[in-house]
């Protein structure tokens, strides 16, 4: 088939410039869109007011996508149960489907009950929570690696602050709408997080991959001090994250590094403890200096 | 047809046939914030998709322009650095109508072969973008993505031929 020629203005003065300022406009933009992915190479938080109104106006959008997917869900169970009832002993069947329905529902209720109940002693244990929230989202088609939180500004989040589940550390605040929140996960190449394996006290740093794994370095040259199973936490070190979060487990060891799974596994996310920017008690001042 | 009559047709079209193609691409966009957390990059870029099929359909419809206002609103979905869909997108439009003028035919085929071109060039240039602003893991993550990119595209061009009878249906 030949192609179409519409890219031919003909003779018209009027339609040639017309196309050529379209040219200009698209050529003109394209240069601000790369000015605006440097800026933000230098000024990473430029855009955040921009950002957050994004987040606020998608959050609804993400909170309604929550019900739909679980009403799909729903629907095709129904659909299952309706041709079980059309077999011949659809009596019994749908006793012995219902009973067994009870069943992994008494079961499902019990592990969300101790899920809950851990994280409501979580709650209660931690004097320095801001807000307890839910992940509503993902950046799952960029290759940064964020969440959504159903908090923002307006309950006071701020940039910055150690988000947390039951299970472990998630990651840090690094952009906030007023109802909404970005968290950027451990698991992002650019996450580091100062830590120490929980069986020596020895201090590593927790850095992520990119991929769910999380890269552990020591920081002592020449020792391996790994092993698998090893866990790890937050050491505290350095302030924001505040100690003894648990972090990762040791799922692969090299002579110095390791890599670890982290505790916290961000596709089952759903409720998450914001906290408060930790801050280590200050040194004492330094003695003052006397002249000679 | 020539450049004239695309203009005035353009202009006589009713309301519903301008604004189709540029929600339906904005929902696409939109669809990057379902929430389905996952733990490496595999959400196909949806409004990138919709775009392609479009373009590829109706390629006297848009001028290049266009990749710039959409592709602002997919950066502000997606949660990629401001500007880098913006740019990206507006090269491939530049890159499809210098193709589109360089081409001798194309079938259906060709247009799939060019889609998937243009797919893979976006999503390492979008990885780029990403990576400039913080250090991402390695490109080999994005493969999947772009495998499964390629794949949904055939759909991505049924789903715009249906919608084009809906907008142009009388």
């Amino acid at each position: 088939m030949a192609p179409p020629r519409h890219r031919r203005p003909g003779f018209s003065r009027k339609a040639q410039l017309g196309l050529f300022a379209g040219y200009v406009a698209a050529v003109t933009g394209l240069l601000v869109g790369i000015g605006l992915i440097v800026a933000s190479h230098f000024d990473p938080q430029g855009f955040s007011t921009l950002r957050g109104v994004a987040t606020d106006l998608a959050a609804p959008l993400t909170n309604g996508g929550r019900a739909v997917v679980r009403a799909i869900g729903n629907a095709g169970g129904e659909i299952a149960a309706y041709w079980n009832a059309g077999t011949q002993n659809a009596e019994l069947r749908r006793e012995l489907a219902l009973s067994r329905a009870k069943l992994t529902e008494a079961r499902i209720l019990r592990f969300e009950n101790r899920r809950l109940k851990r994280l409501a002693h979580l709650v209660e244990a931690t004097p320095d929570k801001v807000v307890v929230t839910q992940v509503v989202g993902s950046s799952a088609s960029s290759a940064r690696r964020l969440v959504t939180l159903a908090a923002g500004a307006s309950s006071g989040v701020r940039q910055g602050q150690p988000v947390r589940s039951a299970e472990g550390l998630i990651g840090r605040v690094i952009e906030t709408g007023q109802i909404s929140s970005r968290v950027l996960l451990l698991t992002d190449a650019s996450s580091t997080v100062p830590a120490r394996l929980v069986r020596n006290g020895l201090p590593v740093l927790a850095t992520g991959h990119g991929d769910g794994r999380i890269d552990l370095r020591v920081l002592t040259a020449g020792v391996a001090p790994f092993r698998r199973g090893d866990l790890i936490a937050t050491s505290g070190t350095g302030g924001v994250y505040p100690p003894n979060i648990p972090i990762a487990v040791v799922t692969e060891v090299h002579r110095e590094t390791a890599i670890g799974w982290p505790l916290a596994d961000p596709a089952r996310l759903d409720y998450a403890v914001v906290l408060k920017i930790f801050e280590p008690d200050l040194p004492p001042p330094p003695p003052a200096v006397t002249g000679p | 047809m020539s450049r004239i009559e695309a203009a005035e047709t353009r202009t006589l079209l009713p309301l519903r046939a301008r604004v189709v193609p540029i929600a339906t691409t904005m929902a696409a966009s939109a669809l990057a914030v379902l929430p389905f957390v996952s733990d490496t990059p595999l959400l196909p870029p949806f409004g990138l998709l919709m775009l392609l099929a479009w373009r590829l359909l109706r390629p006297e419809m848009w001028q290049a322009w266009i990749g710039l206002p959409l592709g602002l609103f997919d950066d502000l979905m997606s949660g990629q650095p401001l500007g880098s869909a913006m740019a990206v997108w507006t090269m491939a439009l530049l890159a499809l109508d210098l193709s589109d003028n360089r081409a001798v035919w194309h079938d259906y085929w060709h247009d799939l072969l060019v889609a998937a071109l243009i797919l893979t060039f976006c999503i390492a240039a979008g990885w780029l973008a990403a990576a400039i602003v913080a250090p991402v893991a390695g490109l080999q993550t994005m493969v999947p993505q772009l495998l499964l990119s390629i794949l949904l595209m055939p759909m991505a061009m049924r789903i715009a031929a249906r919608l084009d009878r809906f907008r142009l249906a009388r």
